[in-house]
């Protein structure tokens, strides 16, 4: 048995390396060489490793196996037909004003993208085309905060790096819209995989607000195999807001890695509202003094779908602060998994770090895996960690029922408002309301 | 109106009510007295539709509809609204909207409009001054971070609002201070029609100086041992539950 899994295994490198073949060849040269080398030593990395599987155990909750059993293809080139607007409104913010980057199948489409006015300086390109014209700028910080040499899909991401979004902004500078990156995947009649890398760099004293959308359409498998990379400056304010809208037939797995400058502002907002298998991995570091760093999480399931949000905040430095609330929803069969550690270093003293997880459960069959961690070196910090699994209170039903709401409504009332302790604390006020009506709409479908 | 006929009602092995016999008209007060245990809360919460409670005997009749073939919101939807001895706390869901939600489903029942958000705050602000409650309580979680008087003026505000046929309160007086005691008291007379009822289950007479009810029923035991006009919780005042107690005693002898 275990001859037959190391076979399948060496089976499913050597389909990502042959891909891998094939893209080099494709790209024919026309790469800038310390990218390319940087890819190549990713793909090496994953020869060496394949994709992580049960018996590691940042992935003991997650089996993996049912994506990696299937042969996806890398979209190497853009599609000759592209969706149109109206494909795409579902998940725009019509009531925004905001910059929209869309990218189908991970490349950049000028064609669907719309830009509202951005302050000197500013840069929201495609990666692609910031490879080409902003090189220099690009490689000081492109795969500097990733380490993917230790996960699978982190080298795979690395090595099939093409496109994605890339948003700089100079220091002193505020970007007073939003910045939508709109991640649109399209199945072919192969199962394929998109690789969208971003990397947003925020300078001193400089304010962004960014919001990345995964989205997808029709019931074949594809995979989005994503990695963003955020690097805060000193006194920056960097809003994050993550929403996977994946279709129901796919795989989703994505790291988003953020350095935190001293006295920055950093906040993600991690939404998880679709898709067969999400995986999210998200790593703070908080690199300065003074840093206030916050995550919010919500994930929905149904179905047989599996959400799995690891997070790892780093407290590096002394004198900051962490704040981290993640809640699911969990009907169905499905299965959700949190796991959250809050590292402390012996020099970060003065650390106040809070974190809470809580889940409901909406069915029987529905099951989370919650593990909250605290490792701490230093001495003289405020550290506290919740975690609290449960089912909608029959208390509460009753009473609402006995003032003439219905069972159903009952439910979907509570549970609307046990998610809406954390989507209150999306700012972007369009965003949070739209997000309110997807979760409502979820929650009635659901049943 | 109500009519209740020999109910038993039973919690996983123990007989709570053991026949209870009740009969409640149109514009009428009674009041239920009884000493703690002798299930007249229990009494309220199967009226109004909880689902801890078993009933082994009996039926119990609104408007000639088996009431305990109905769901809770079916129940509340037909008109009878119980005030909670221990209102819940529902975080993340603000007053206004948990109320405005509950009318509009009582109002779509008996086929009216719903009210719209602008007409619901000038009703529910008028009704809150008849139980002196602060409007920020509207957007406040409902019953969470109340006191005690407070959840209980909320539970007259809810009467108030969705003006049931039949009220029935469980235990409101419990914990109150004698002002809150007469906000309650005004809240429920100013309800009080010839059509409306009302039910009032009590431990103490106090409240019955300021609603004073048709009719008194003690319950002992989960029985009615002794039925009768409003003299007769001045009475049970004087001489205490153990009186009619040592009566049921005699009686069952």
């Amino acid at each position: 048995m275990r001859d037959l899994a190391k076979a399948e295994d060496a089976d499913k490198r050597e389909w990502y390396l042959s891909r891998f073949a094939g893209f080099e060849k494709d790209l024919n040269g026309g790469s800038p060489a310390p990218v390319h080398t940087l890819r190549q030593e990713a793909m090496q990395s994953f020869a060496e490793s394949g994709f992580p599987t049960s018996r590691d155990e940042e992935w003991r909750h997650t089996n993996v196996s049912a994506l990696t059993r299937i042969a996806f293809h890398p979209v190497l080139h853009k599609a000759s037909s592209s969706p149109n607007t109206a494909d795409l409104e579902p998940f725009t913010f019509a009531d925004l004003k905001c910059s929209q980057m869309v990218f189908v199948n991970g490349h950049y489409s000028p064609v669907l993208s719309t830009s509202a006015p951005l302050p000197e300086g500013v840069r929201a390109t495609s990666l692609a085309r910031a490879l080409a014209e902003d090189r220099e700028l690009v490689l000081t910080h492109l795969g500097r905060y990733t380490s993917f040499r230790e996960q699978g899909f982190g080298s795979l991401n690395t090595a099939f790096l093409q496109d994605g979004a890339f948003l700089f902004v100079p220091e002193n500078t505020a970007v007073a819209d939003p910045i939508h990156l709109l991640f649109y995947s399209t199945p072919g009649s192969d199962p394929t995989v998109s690789h969208p890398r971003n990397l947003i760099v925020a300078g001193a004293n400089s304010e962004v607000r960014v919001i990345e959308s995964y989205a997808g359409t029709g019931n074949r498998p594809y995979l989005t195999n994503s990695v963003s990379e955020v690097v805060a400056g000193e006194n920056a304010s960097v809003d994050h807001c993550k929403i996977a809208r994946e279709s129901a037939s796919a795989f989703h797995v994505a790291a988003l890695h953020v350095v935190e400058g001293r006295s920055c502002r950093f906040t993600s907002h991690n939404l998880v509202l679709g898709g067969r298998l999400t995986r999210n991995d998200i790593t703070t570091v908080l690199n300065g003094e003074g840093v206030e760093s916050t995550l919010n999480g919500l994930y929905l399931a149904d179905g047989k779908g599996h959400v799995d949000n690891h997070t790892l905040i780093e407290h590096v430095r002394p004198n900051c602060s962490s704040h981290e609330l993640y809640k699911g929803v969990l009907d169905g069969a499905s299965r959700g998994v949190f796991r959250g550690k809050i590292l402390v270093h012996q020099e970060a003293q003065k650390t106040d770090a809070y974190q809470s997880n809580q889940n409901l459960l909406l069915s029987r069959e529905a099951d989370v895996t919650s593990k909250p961690q605290l490792e701490i070196y230093a001495d003289d910090v405020k550290c506290s960690h919740g975690s609290t699994t449960g089912r909608l209170d029959p208390e509460a039903i009753f009473y609402l029922r006995s003032r003439g709401i219905g069972l159903q409504d009952a439910a979907s009332l509570l549970t609307r408002a046990f998610a809406a302790e954390v989507l209150g604390r999306i700012d972007i006020e369009p965003v949070r309301a739209r997000l309110d009506r997807l979760v409502e709409a979820k929650l009635r479908s659901g049943r | 109106m109500l009519r209740i006929k020999n109910l038993h009602v039973r919690v996983e092995d123990t007989d709570i009510l053991r026949g209870i016999d009740l009969e409640v008209n149109p514009g009428e007060i009674h009041a239920v007295m009884g000493p703690n245990g002798s299930g007249k809360s229990t009494l309220a919460q199967v009226l109004a539709g909880c689902e801890d409670y078993e009933v082994t005997a009996g039926d119990a009749l609104f408007d000639g509809r088996d009431l305990l073939e109905m769901d809770p919101e079916e129940r509340a939807r037909e008109g009878l609204f119980m005030a909670f001895q221990y209102p819940v706390e529902i975080p993340g869901v603000n007053s206004a909207y948990f109320l405005r939600t509950g009318l509009n489903e009582i109002r779509r029942h008996r086929g009216g409009e719903e009210m719209d958000a602008m007409d619901f705050l000038g009703l529910i602000k008028e009704k809150m001054k008849l139980v002196e409650m602060d409007e920020s309580f509207l957007k406040r979680p409902v019953n969470e971070g109340f006191s005690g008087g407070e959840k209980k003026r909320h539970e007259i505000l809810q009467l108030a609002v969705l003006m049931p046929r039949l009220a029935i309160l469980d235990e409101t007086d419990s914990g109150l201070d004698i002002d809150a005691l007469k906000v309650v008291a005004r809240g429920v007379n100013r309800l009080h029609t010839a059509e409306n009822s009302v039910v009032i289950v009590t431990h103490y007479q106090r409240l019955l100086n300021y609603i004073v009810p048709d009719y008194i029923h003690v319950l002992v035991d989960g029985r009615i041992v002794r039925s009768g006009g409003k003299d007769l919780a001045v009475e049970l005042e004087e001489k205490g539950y153990e009186w009619v107690r040592r009566d049921a005693e005699v009686l069952k002898a």
